[in-house]
């Protein structure tokens, strides 16, 4: 700081006071409505301190969930979710670990070629092309399954370049002493590569796990049984029931389940998470 | 392309090492793209059961439907609303937490939440602080005598789908921004303190030219954000109404395409869209490599 102004120190706290109030307010709304009976959310304005139904609500959506909306337990759509995600961010770590070692530790034919497809992926989001993406998926037989929901979306060009620029700063020198003491490629990936990169995949995976949690248009397309809800696209069948207030209270309760682990994960970890966000963008 | 001065040589073990990562792009990425190319040439009956080649009469019928710039006009005044409003308060919050020496650790704690939040469920949040008969934003806002009523009005649908995409990314922009105010030198700052620039001066003068990279990139990153991965915003709250008020691009692509079942209209949508994504793509690795810098 370059000066000292005790005036515009505390305008700046007001300041920051007012956008973690921004950020805050709407969870805090949700929570609160979410421990409210029924008849509290039917008129007026929302109350702002919390209601005596918390555990009574969130047993009921957790255990039984809201059959007349058509949604299942919301444990259910954790589990699901859960898979999903822990998937997702697995699945793209292994494959781009693999890829980008293949294309800095080898010279082979086509490799700048296989680059290029691979960067060709951050082209086609799946918004862009859901109908033929549908179809392809349809015609493999892996609607309504777990690896109809996973295997389409793990391809990762960021996840590979960010393996790539790291594995370009690691010292010639270590793989050439493994090279001399008879290390393999593989051997040499197993016991020097991984290890090194340990942090780089934590970070990765925080930022993939939640990625992968609040994916929405992909699970609504794939999945019609109900078994297969992930808690994110859950949400939406309780909120647009037909010709009818939603029940806000059972709603907040999913919405507040459904915000609660990625929201936790960032908190928890974030200098990871910060570390990931931002080496992801290089 | 770079390699490592020391390789390893193996006839096939790179191109298995590659398979997995090389197997899901084709399968899942390259050949719905290629199928969506082809389809966009088609026309299937009304029974779905033939398929006819039309030629660029797909592309003729969209680009001669008024709905289908009625959405282009949404999205773009949606894209650079959603953009302005991120990126403005980010900006400001994070010129703030970076002038302030205590607290800002737990300021950013709070302030990257709304990353984790899916964007379906933030829409759903606003959606309930906006709810015309319950809602505490829609009552402070009856009080200053706005009628504020997503269902009806149009305004108040893209206002609302504007809040609640903006929110979301508020975290996002917060943090690059926080790192490039980080990355500007001290001394900068002293030696225009000492030629009586005063915060606000500073501000516009060194800070802001000193962040246009950034600003620029986020720009770009904001821009993909609003008009590609908002769809589920959308669906969640407004579902593109009331009429066609927030039916931007990537809903209406969805909704044509499996609501409406028009296969070559949608995928002709689909071709538009990946020339979008790709030009955006290209501009963000062109121009962010060279970085714009006074």
């Amino acid at each position: 700081m370059v000066e000292n102004r005790r005036l515009l120190d505390i305008l700046g706290h007001v300041l920051m006071l007012f956008a973690v109030a921004l950020v805050v307010f709407p969870v805090w709304v949700a929570f609160v409505a979410s421990t409210q009976d029924p008849a509290a959310l039917m008129s007026g304005t929302v109350p702002l301190l919390p209601g005596d139904r918390l555990i009574q609500n969130y047993s009921e959506m957790l255990g039984t969930g809201m059959a007349s909306a058509g949604a299942p337990p919301i444990l259910l759509m954790l589990g699901n979710s859960l898979i999903m995600a822990v998937g997702i961010a697995v699945g793209k770590i292994v494959i781009s670990l693999l890829a980008a070692y293949a294309i800095v530790y080898f010279r082979f034919p086509f490799r700048t070629l296989i680059f290029w497809t691979i960067f060709i992926t951050l082209m086609l989001p799946v918004e862009v092309r859901i109908l033929p993406t549908y179809d392809v998926v349809a015609s493999l037989g892996m609607l309504d399954n777990y690896s109809g929901l996973i295997l389409p979306v793990i391809a990762s060009a960021t996840a590979t370049f960010l393996f790539r620029q790291f594995f370009m700063t690691v010292p010639e020198e270590l793989c050439e002493a493994a090279r001399i003491d008879g290390a393999g490629p593989l051997k040499f990936f197993w016991d020097i590569l991984l290890p090194l990169s340990r942090t780089n995949i934590a970070a990765l995976f925080v930022i993939l796990f939640i990625y992968g949690w609040n994916q929405y248009l992909w699970p609504l397309i794939v999945t019609t049984s109900e078994n297969l809800y992930t808690i994110v696209m859950g949400i939406q069948r309780l909120v647009t029931v037909a010709d009818a207030e939603p029940h806000w209270n059972l709603v907040m309760a999913t919405t507040v389940m459904a915000m609660l682990p990625p929201i936790l994960i960032i908190v928890l970890m974030q200098r990871l998470f910060v570390q990931g966000l931002v080496e992801t963008e290089k | 392309m770079q390699t490592k001065r020391v390789t390893f040589r193996h006839v096939w073990l790179p191109y298995l090492l590659c398979l997995p990562q090389l197997a899901v792009t084709l399968i899942f990425f390259i050949w719905p793209a290629g199928e969506a190319i082809v389809e966009s040439f088609y026309q299937t009956n009304a029974f779905g059961t033939s398929l006819r080649f039309v030629g660029l009469a797909n592309f003729q019928r969209l680009f001669s439907d008024p709905s289908y710039y009625a959405s282009i006009r949404v999205s773009v005044i949606f894209a650079l609303a959603t953009s302005a409003l991120a990126m403005t308060l980010s900006l400001l919050f994070a010129a703030v937490a970076d002038r302030i020496v205590r607290g800002t650790n737990a300021y950013r704690t709070f302030l990257i939440w709304p990353y984790a939040v899916a964007p379906a469920v933030a829409g759903v949040l606003w959606m309930f602080l906006f709810n015309p008969s319950i809602g505490i934003a829609a009552y402070a806002l009856e009080m200053v005598g706005i009628d504020f009523n997503a269902t009806i009005s149009p305004n108040s649908a893209m206002a609302l789908i504007i809040v609640a995409a903006a929110w979301k990314q508020i975290s996002y922009n917060f943090l690059f921004f926080l790192a490039g105010l980080q990355a500007i030198p001290n001394s900068v700052y002293e030696a225009a303190a000492i030629d009586g620039a005063g915060p606000v001066k500073r501000f516009f003068t060194i800070v802001l030219p000193l962040l246009s990279p950034t600003t620029f990139f986020l720009l770009v990153v904001n821009m993909v954000y609003a008009f590609f991965d908002t769809f589920a915003v959308v669906h969640a709250t407004t579902q593109g109404g009331p009429g066609q008020a927030t039916s931007i691009l990537v809903y209406k692509v969805w909704k044509d395409g499996f609501v409406g079942l028009d296969l070559g209209g949608s995928a002709a949508q689909s071709v538009v869209l990946m020339a979008m994504v790709a030009a955006l793509t290209v501009i963000q690795f062109r121009y962010i490599e060279r970085r714009v810098e006074y």
